[in-house]
């Protein structure tokens, strides 16, 4: 799922303070798992920023709501209206539903969140980053652990020189991926597979190769 | 390995072949723009090294380029070893400074992946990592062997590089530093310089695995030595330095040493630790790392039994 993680209030005061009327907007999905950016939170944060114009003497009007996704259009119906009648949004999704909001609607789109990376639920509270969706998984090559994603330099025949007792040289709370995946091939009896040369990869998948799209004709077709 | 077959023009590579122990040692590249810095450092130790090493931003601080101190080295009529990162320069931009390095008749690479950039002056950087140190390699020796650029393309006049590679026998996990070295060897190095060897015991176990395997007729293995300065140093390199191994005797034997000696004991504890190298099976030369330190390289040199430097 997309993590996020909220801005500092200062930052979202900064954005919103000027305008009339603004909606702090939930999306509960993604980031409602990791209690940022759900229709919970964006309550939680409209009263906080309730509190901040009273402090400040701002006679903005915050209101506040939420949809299940705002990356689908289907979603968006029941809230049109309150849309329609304020001049600005607050939006607590991910990058994408900030985006997808101001592709809708001609009024400013901000952001509240700090869209964080493409990661799992490790435990209550803690979530790591696993994906960095380069769109050429070699997941069935490295034991199913991602050196691009969780090697701090992407390297794709490692370790380098700086994994120490199973940590990455940047930081001793971050495991070194290929320790992992070397202990992972061996658990899985493919050590043989560890002296294969990962091949130059080929990144025009990646961020690299520009904005993608993926077009499903059969879908397009049937609506 | 045939040891009269000189793929390259390169002395390193003459020298290694004709079953010398190579000597190399490094320089870094001032943070300034001023090339005599670079020609000062080399005037200390050329008479006493076959190649000399120009680091390339080592530890993510940003200096002048290998590159054109290199050159600088060139014009000295000297041997550089041209070390290049793949943190900062995509795969465009690698094979151009190769074969702008080529133009120089520059003909020794060192493939390097590069320290994390967060351990130097621009930790807001990105880091590109296009390619990693092995898929520089494969480059290096398809760009030469082949005359093409990854692209498939040829390549008028191509690069005549003597290709290396470092390896880390004390980084971990331990058990497959063996199989890392036969993978950078797969990868086309054709030359290694280890990473600072104080931890002997265990070089001779990687070393050992590496003759039981052969490696070390597949490439000439170069050990890494830094003299320490002093029982600080030795305590940040033990504690500080990822990937470095600095067992508690040597920490202790300098620190029990006087304050206003240990410099000498540390210069001491370099050349013991040559001395016992050479006698191990598949160390073909030295590569001597003296940080900002360059005038020790001549006394370590010659007090090595390693002076003076084979004429090829």
């Amino acid at each position: 799922m997309i993590v996020g993680e909220q801005k500092p209030l200062d930052e979202i005061w900064g954005m919103i303070k000027d305008h009339k009327k603004v909606l702090i907007f939930g999306c509960n999905t993604c980031v409602a798992v990791c209690q940022q950016g759900g229709n919970k939170e964006a309550e939680v944060m409209a009263s906080m920023l309730r509190m901040r114009a009273t402090q400040e003497g701002n006679g903005i009007e915050i209101i506040d709501s939420g949809i299940e996704r705002q990356c689908e259009h289907e979603f968006f119906e029941k809230t049109e209206p309150m849309i329609q009648g304020v001049d600005a949004v607050l939006s607590t999704a991910c990058g994408i539903g900030v985006q997808f909001m101001a592709e809708k609607y001609e009024i400013p789109i901000y952001p509240g969140l700090n869209t964080t990376f493409l990661g799992a639920v490790e435990q209550a509270g803690v979530f790591t980053e696993k994906c960095q969706a380069c769109g050429q998984c070699i997941l069935g090559e490295t034991g199913g652990i991602c050196p691009i994603a969780r090697c701090a330099k992407r390297v794709l025949n490692g370790p380098c020189g700086g994994s120490t007792q199973g940590k990455c040289e940047i930081n001793k709370d971050i495991e070194c991926a290929w320790q992992l995946i070397v202990d992972r091939l061996k658990l899985l009896n493919r050590m043989e597979r560890y002296e294969e040369l990962t091949p130059i990869k080929d990144w025009s998948t990646d961020r690299a190769g520009g904005p993608r799209k993926l077009v499903r004709e059969d879908l397009v077709e049937n609506e | 390995m045939s040891d009269n077959n000189l793929k390259t023009p390169s002395k390193l590579e003459k020298i290694l072949k004709a079953g010398h122990f190579a000597v190399t040692s490094e320089c870094g590249p001032p943070r300034g723009s001023d090339l005599e810095a670079v020609a000062k450092k080399a005037e200390l130790i050329k008479d006493h090294v076959d190649a000399i090493n120009i680091t390339d931003n080592q530890t993510s601080v940003c200096r002048m380029s290998s590159l054109a101190a290199c050159i600088r080295l060139k014009t000295m009529g000297l041997e550089p070893v041209l070390q290049m990162v793949t943190r900062d320069r995509n795969r465009i931009a690698l094979q151009s400074d190769i074969l702008g390095a080529a133009a120089w008749d520059i003909h020794n690479i060192l493939c390097l992946s590069g320290d994390h950039q967060s351990f130097g002056d621009s930790a807001a950087g990105q880091n590109v990592h296009d390619l990693d140190s092995m898929q520089l390699l494969q480059t290096v020796r398809r760009m030469r062997d082949e005359s093409k650029f990854l692209g498939g393309d040829e390549i008028k006049r191509p690069p005549r590089m003597f290709a290396g590679a470092a390896a880390n026998p004390f980084a971990d996990p331990f058990e497959i530093r063996v199989n890392r070295l036969a993978k950078k060897v797969a990868a086309g190095a054709e030359f290694i310089q280890t990473q600072c060897i104080y931890n002997l015991d265990k070089f001779e176990e990687w070393m050992k695995g590496v003759v039981d395997r052969g490696l070390h007729e597949k490439t000439y293995i170069m050990a890494g030595l830094t003299p320490m300065k002093s029982a600080g140093m030795a305590r940040y390199m033990k504690n500080r330095v990822p990937g470095m191994d600095v067992p508690d005797e040597v920490v202790k034997r300098l620190a029990d040493t006087p304050k206003d000696k240990q410099a000498e004991e540390g210069i001491k504890i370099c050349i013991e630790s040559i001395q016992r190298l050479k006698e191990v099976e598949g160390v073909r030369g030295f590569h001597v790392m003296a940080i900002e330190w360059e005038e020790m390289v001549p006394e370590i040199v010659e007090k090595s039994g390693l002076h003076p430097r084979p004429e090829v």
